[in-house]
């Protein structure tokens, strides 16, 4: 990539390109069109966005059946390069054997990068579309297993992109 | 000797070694699941097949002699090719276990898996089922899926735990390990066969699904269940000890240690009974108060008595730094002769192989350091009548709990003064006058001597409320390294308590002593000036696996 060649610069402009204004006017003129176009900004709050089913909203705990897939092996924990997540595992009767007795995500750690969705061996933590996040303290940005559990559901529109995309 | 050559290197070894031992002792490493150093040759797993040079066919490393002019293979393709394919045959019926598996992290079969296999699997049936969850014994889980026959375990209980409980049944992919009918794995080594086992088929029944292996930061220690001294690893996720594994030491405990003292002595440093903070009564009731307040308390305390009305009970659980500290201070500062230790020896709870009758890990050192009557004092029974009869009138205990021994027990109500250092609540702390929240062995630096007057150390693996992990050189967890006040992980438990020495060195300087020390290596340094049996030992000396006293060096056996 390196290159030796000296900058140049321009310096004999003509009188039109020193005025500055037909350029000016150029500039205007693109503007003025736009208003023609169809408009893409949302009145937020009352009109909302719905992301597409790409889009990398907080990560939630898929539910099934009222329990949740995760077996609590924490490698999306260990993957987590912001270490947003805390497992702790306990046993189930249920054939998975174990089942996380807390989850917590930090959403002031959580950089939504999905590693938590792509390492999970159960397709049990997956990306939502809910992007609305505020905190009035630290601890409150802390979700539990009761802001993560999520029914399979609502979330259809994500593992039917995750099963398109593996 | 015979003459073999390695890879291209030629190596003088001993003549009646095995390839693969050969090899090990060379820095060799040919991959093994069902050898094991300390056990019989199985030569099942077929894992370490190598190729020696007129051998028309593989030959397992694990069951072939050396011999002069041998010339072995551990890299050529055929081997290769010979792991892959015992790799691939092992997986077959392997489950896709290992998010749910304890093993995990630490596992023969994953690791292998990594460097000899594949990468890929060619088998598209389904693999076959077998029993999952199954209760071995009360401490170890069995899961018969993800055995792969090593026999490992069967070997150990036959031939090092001398309780051959473990068989295989059936044959082919339909094999089962399990116990013969009404018997169970529950012989007093049970748990070791969970380190053996290569795999997760054997695992912790305490222990299970309390952490991943790579949560856990891992301190090097010893074991304080007996006078052996088991050399062990204690392993900590969040400020708290989730289990201890032993680390092999041939002169000590090899590669094992019983249940007893893997089991049941950690969780006192976590438990609800452990004290943060000292306490001292007022108008009779026991409240905590600040570290200044107690030691003010006590000094002038003990400044009531006379020299000859107080009595020092050391310890032989505290460590030798402690014991030291103590009875220089008891004989030097307070100046009593009145100095000695409760013996906690259970005749007949005791084996040929590691337990011992001593339950403690420090006899031998109290001793050592000087933990005994001056000329003419009283020892524990002296100290005892003595309280009876109103001649003691105070009492200083360290780290041990006389107060559950029936004979103190009835006299501790006849004293003036009793100041006790403690790790928890209990009987001795109850009747207390001054109490110090003492550090555990899990939070200090130390050394103790076990019974073949080995010294060992031991390494604080759980922060208490004036140590940090960092600052302090603890071992480190990944979660340990980037915690931060907004995580909930970030902020352990931790306790208001310090090393006994350090307590003893307070009260020393504010009763005018001249005992001033600021860290355990410094009363250790003091202690091999003074003392004989240390000279010339040191910390760095002590290193991982110990060093003998001066005394011992003819082993002489005590209880
Ligand atoms: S990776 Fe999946 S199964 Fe494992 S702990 Fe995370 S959410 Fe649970
Ligand atoms: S999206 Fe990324 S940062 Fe957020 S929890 Fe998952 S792995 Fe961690
Ligand atoms: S034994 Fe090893 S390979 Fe098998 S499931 Fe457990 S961790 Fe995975
Ligand atoms: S349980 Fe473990 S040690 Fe025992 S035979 Fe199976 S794999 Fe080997």
């Amino acid at each position: 990539m390196s290159s030796n060649k000296k900058i140049i610069r321009k310096k004999d402009f003509s009188l039109l390109q020193r005025l500055y204004l037909p350029e000016i006017f150029r500039g205007l003129f693109t503007t003025f069109l736009q208003m023609f176009k169809p408009k893409i900004t949302y009145q937020y709050p009352e009109e909302r966005f719905h992301p597409p089913a790409s889009f990398r909203g907080r990560p939630v705990l898929v539910e099934e059946q009222g329990v949740e897939r995760c077996v609590a092996c924490g490698l999306c924990s260990r993957v987590c390069p912001a270490l947003a997540i805390e497992v702790q595992a306990s046993e189930t009767e249920l054939e998975k054997e174990r089942y996380p007795v807390k989850f917590e995500i930090n959403m002031v750690r959580c950089i939504f990068c999905g590693f938590c969705e792509e390492v999970c061996p159960e397709e049990a933590i997956v990306m939502s579309n809910e992007f609305e996040l505020a905190f009035s303290s630290q601890e409150e940005a802390i979700f539990g297993k009761d802001k993560l559990l999520t029914p399979a559901e609502k979330l259809k529109e994500r593992l039917e992109f995750l099963k398109q995309h593996r | 000797m015979a003459k073999i050559t390695l890879d291209g290197n030629e190596y003088d070894v001993d003549h009646r070694l095995t390839v693969i031992q050969a090899a090990r002792e060379q820095g060799v490493k040919i991959p093994h699941f069902c050898w094991h150093p300390k056990l019989s040759v199985s030569g099942n797993c077929r894992m370490c097949l190598v190729e020696i040079e007129k051998m028309p066919k593989l030959a397992i490393a694990c069951a072939t002699q050396v011999a002069e002019g041998m010339v072995v293979k551990t890299q050529s393709e055929r081997v290769q090719k010979a792991r892959n394919a015992v790799m691939e045959f092992l997986l077959i019926n392997h489950p896709l276990d290992c998010p749910i598996c304890d093993e995990a992290g630490e596992c023969k079969l994953q690791d292998y898996t990594y460097k000899y296999s594949t990468g890929y699997s060619r088998f598209n049936e389904d693999k076959v089922h077998k029993p999952k969850r199954i209760q071995l014994g009360p401490n170890v889980m069995l899961d018969v899926e993800r055995c792969i026959m090593c026999s490992r375990c069967v070997r150990f209980s036959d031939e090092i735990a001398k309780q051959p409980v473990l068989t295989f049944t059936q044959r082919g992919d339909h094999v089962v390990l399990t116990t013969f009918p009404g018997t169970q794995l529950d012989n007093p080594y049970a748990m070791n066969v969970i380190e053996l086992c290569p795999v997760g088929a054997l695992t912790s029944t305490d222990f299970r699904f309390k952490a991943r292996v790579w949560e856990m930061s891992s301190t090097e220690s010893v074991c304080t269940g007996c006078a052996r001294g088991c050399n062990t690893n204690v392993w900590v996720r969040n400020n708290e000890i989730l289990r201890l594994t032993p680390r092999q030491n041939e002169e000590v405990n090899s590669y094992w240690m019983c249940d007893v003292g893997r089991l049941q002595t950690f969780k006192q440093v976590n438990s609800e009974k452990r004290l943060s903070g000292p306490l001292i009564r007022k108008e009779g009731v026991s409240t905590g108060v600040g570290w200044d307040e107690a030691i003010a308390k006590a000094v002038a305390e003990l400044r009531l008595f006379k020299k000859g009305e107080i009595a020092g009970l050391g310890s032989a659980f505290a460590t030798n730094e402690d014991n030291y500290a103590f009875q220089k201070f008891m004989k030097e500062v307070i100046g009593t002769k009145h100095v000695d230790f409760v013996r906690h020896v259970k005749e007949g709870d005791q084996d040929e192989f590691l337990i011992r009758a001593d339950k403690t890990p420090n006899t031998r050192g109290a001793e050592d350091v000087g933990v005994k009557p001056g000329e003419g004092g009283f020892d524990v029974d002296g100290i005892i009548r003595g309280i009876k009869s109103g001649t003691i009138k105070a009492l200083y205990v360290l780290e041990d709990d006389v107060g559950a021994i029936p004979e103190i027990a009835s006299v501790l109500s006849n004293l003036e003064l009793l100041v006790v250092h403690s790790s928890v609540q209990n009987e001795t702390t109850a009747a207390a006058d001054v109490v110090f929240s003492a550090s555990t062995y899990a939070e200090k630096h130390g050394t103790f001597t076990n019974f073949q007057g080995r010294v060992q150390r031991i390494r604080p693996a759980v922060a208490t409320l004036e140590q940090d992990r960092a600052f302090d050189g603890f071992s480190m967890s990944r979660w340990d390294r980037f915690a931060s006040h907004n995580d909930r992980w970030g902020r352990p438990i931790k306790k208001d308590a310090r090393p006994s020495w350090r307590i003893i060195s307070a009260l020393a300087s504010a009763m005018g002593g001249k005992i001033k020390y600021n860290t355990s290596e410094d009363v250790f340094r003091e202690l091999s000036e003074k003392n004989p049996l240390f000279k010339g030992l040191s910390y760095a000396r002590i290193g991982a696996q110990g060093v003998m006293t001066k005394s011992s060096v003819t082993v002489s056996v005590s209880a």
